[in-house]
């Protein structure tokens, strides 16, 4: 029997223990990743050229360069420098940074959509630059990338199976710990590979209702 | 003598908005017939019937006698395959309200595609009618122009070009100068008129130059509300409509020419 | 430290290898699955859609060790390359499926009616009419497809193939220089990267030429 029922049933329990992990990662990098990725969308468009072309470069870089050797730079570089976070913790910051570059652009573009009008409707209030952003630009920019937000969530929840390499136990992890012991691969992978099918799927049907409720708004 | 097109009954509907309800039709071999009528009253629709780019949701469509999606076989009726389709397709060329020429392609090749591709041409053979073509709307030093090098009146006279050289039986034309410069129409509807006076092809024109339907067609159509209201020669449809509609109609259009 | 370069050159010269070769695999594979994604018949557009869903929606690194551990069960016994190749070119094909269709898509249906009223058949249509349009707008989101395949292949270093990462773990191991070793192994992917996108910029002028519309 080339799938045996059984044993996947077993393995569930020890499988849930990955996802809660993974589910844990993906949340937490996602919160790093939308604050951080504001942050640096800002920063890219500031009027001050040594904030901005910096700011340029490293998002340049991050995105073009693979997230598993950012993940190894930062767990193997930050014990050197006296930083000791746990795996899960530095996995996360990886995650964060990854996915703030993919989140900087999204909301660049969702910055510069916002017509010019409010600006001069802003200056011509008078409102100071930071309560300008704070209260007439950025909720503005915000909805329309929502829908683009949402799709990268989904694609950072698929890359957390990366943190395994350096051995947080989320459900990859335990699915090779699995096929290490017992030899048996297929049930494990499969069923791994279901669940993140099953949920991606699911996000993405999440993400779509979410940008039809804001198309409907507009 | 026998109906190059034969319409009965014919009924189309889009989502929920039924354009043609119930359209009756004989037009003969080499006539001009030109079709007016408000926006969405069906008569695009018609010609895209009418072109095979659509299908009636009922009723009886028939190309020199034969509908393009149905066939006998043994003496059976049955759903029309690809090669009876495209069979009959071939006697009916169109011209497009927004031309559609194929933007990769210079005018020549433009209009040599098909008679190589479809008919068969040689290379040789298609490129000198192409030439004649172009030559016949005016173009042929634009020969190895591009679509996006050229003014909306020449690529317009190209798409002529290139749906003459199929030499098709039928020739629609689907408001094809509504989307020009107004100083470009009249060469268009010049052209027009010397295909119709010709008189080799069945011409079935959409148009709202009214002065051109009166002057060049033999039999002019007001569709209104999905159907053929009215359907007789010029001078009657213009001088002396039956119908209020019609005498509306073409009162509005005339003023606003005037 | 001018071996520790020659080793990471070596490891370098594989991740070329892998996505030049995945790369093809994937161009041919989008193209296929696009096109029978968009087919009327059932039989093609089905296990295309299926295909593309279960590739796009599951992690490629799950992939990849999926078809290293679990195909030797089913009697495939493939190597470590053969395995990172083909996921790799699964992978980036069934996004690359979705780029073909929304290009294709994207074709007015003008040309469609222009070509029907020339009665072009569907294939010549496809060949001469709609695929030449469409793929001007196919190559920049391939372009970044391109780049996220040369990053993936980061992950084969999971099973063992010695390429550009997996040599930096070595060296890593070896001579406990982390900074330097993962960070010149960012440059060099850097530089890749940037090589890519200029050859892609490149592709797009040449293939514009005479579809820009005035």
């Amino acid at each position: 029997m080339l799938f045996d029922w059984r044993f996947a049933w077993d393995i569930l329990p020890r499988l849930a223990e990955g996802l809660v992990v993974t589910l844990q990662a993906t949340v937490l990098g996602m919160a790093v990743a939308l604050s951080l990725g504001l942050v640096l969308a800002l920063a890219r468009r500031s009027r001050y050229r040594l904030v901005a072309w910096p700011a340029g470069v490293l998002v340049e870089f991050i995105r073009s360069t693979p997230l598993l050797v950012q993940i190894y730079f930062l767990f193997y570089v930050l014990p050197d420098t006296g930083v000791r976070l746990s795996p899960l913790a530095t996995g996360v910051l990886a995650l964060g940074l990854h996915y703030a570059a993919y989140c900087s652009e999204v909301y660049r573009a969702g910055l510069e959509s916002v017509p010019k009008g409010q600006w001069d409707a802003a200056i011509a209030l008078n409102l100071g630059r930071w309560r300008m952003m704070k209260d007439v630009i950025v909720p503005q920019a915000i909805p329309p990338v929502v829908p683009a937000l949402g799709n990268y969530l989904i694609a950072m929840f698929k890359d957390t199976p990366l943190l395994s390499a350096i051995t947080v136990f989320e459900m990859l992890q335990a699915a090779k710990l699995i096929g290490a012991e017992s030899f048996r691969y297929i049930e494990p992978l499969t069923l791994v590979g279901v669940v993140f099918l099953l949920l991606s799927l699911l996000s993405a049907a999440a993400v779509r209702w979410v940008e039809s409720r804001l198309r409907l708004e507009v | 003598m026998e109906a190059i097109i034969r319409l009965r009954n014919v009924h189309k509907t889009y989502g929920s908005t039924a354009v043609l309800t119930g359209v009756d039709l004989d037009v003969a071999p080499a006539e001009t017939v030109s079709v007016i009528g408000p926006s969405g009253s069906g008569k695009s629709t018609l010609l895209r019937l009418l072109m095979t780019l659509d299908r009636p949701d009922a009723g009886t469509l028939e190309i020199d006698g034969e509908s393009p999606w149905t066939m006998t076989r043994n003496g059976k009726s049955m759903a029309a395959n690809e090669a009876h389709l495209r069979r009959v397709r071939g006697k009916v060329g169109m011209v497009f309200q927004h031309f559609n020429l194929f933007p990769h392609m210079t005018a020549l090749e433009n209009v040599t595609e098909a008679p190589v591709h479809v008919l068969g041409l040689a290379r040789g053979e298609a490129k000198a009618r192409a030439l004649e073509y172009l030559a016949m709307v005016g173009l042929e030093d634009k020969a190895h122009s591009y679509p996006a090098h050229l003014s909306g009146g020449q690529k317009q006279r190209v798409a002529i070009a290139r749906a003459l050289a199929m030499q098709p039986k039928i020739m629609l034309f689907d408001e094809i100068t509504s989307a020009l410069d107004p100083e470009l129409v009249g060469g268009i509807l010049e052209l027009l008129r010397t295909l119709a006076a010709r008189r080799t092809m069945t011409l079935v024109i959409v148009t709202h130059h009214m002065q051109f339907a009166e002057s060049s067609s033999d039999r002019v159509l007001f569709f209104d509300g999905g159907v053929i209201l009215e359907d007789g020669p010029p001078a009657d449809i213009f001088r002396s409509p039956r119908h209020a509609r019609t005498r509306r109609f073409v009162e509005s259009i005339l003023e606003t020419v005037r | 430290m001018n071996e520790l370069i020659l080793l990471l050159l070596r490891g370098l010269a594989v991740t070329v290898e892998l996505t030049v070769a995945a790369a093809a695999l994937a161009v041919i594979i989008a193209l296929s699955a696009g096109l029978a994604r968009l087919s009327r018949r059932r039989a093609l557009a089905w296990p295309a859609a299926v295909y593309i869903e279960v590739f796009r929606g599951t992690s490629a690194l799950v992939q990849l060790f999926w078809f290293y551990f679990v195909l030797p069960f089913f009697g495939i016994e493939l190597s470590a390359f053969t395995a990172g190749t083909l996921v790799l070119a699964l992978n980036t094909g069934a996004y690359g499926a979705e780029v073909v269709r929304g290009a294709v898509l994207a074709v007015p249906r003008g040309q469609l009616d222009a070509s029907a009223a020339l009665n072009l058949n569907r294939l010549q249509t496809l060949r001469r009419i709609v695929l030449p349009q469409a793929f001007p707008a196919m190559l920049p989101p391939a372009g970044n497809l391109a780049i996220e395949l040369m990053k993936n292949t980061a992950l084969v270093s999971l099973i063992t193939i010695t390429e550009l990462t997996f040599a930096a773990q070595l060296l890593r191991a070896e001579t406990l220089r982390s900074a330097e070793i993962f960070g010149l192994v960012l440059v060099l992917y850097f530089a890749v990267a940037l090589l890519i996108t200029a050859g892609v910029r490149l592709l797009e002028r040449r293939a514009s030429r005479g579809l820009e519309r005035a």
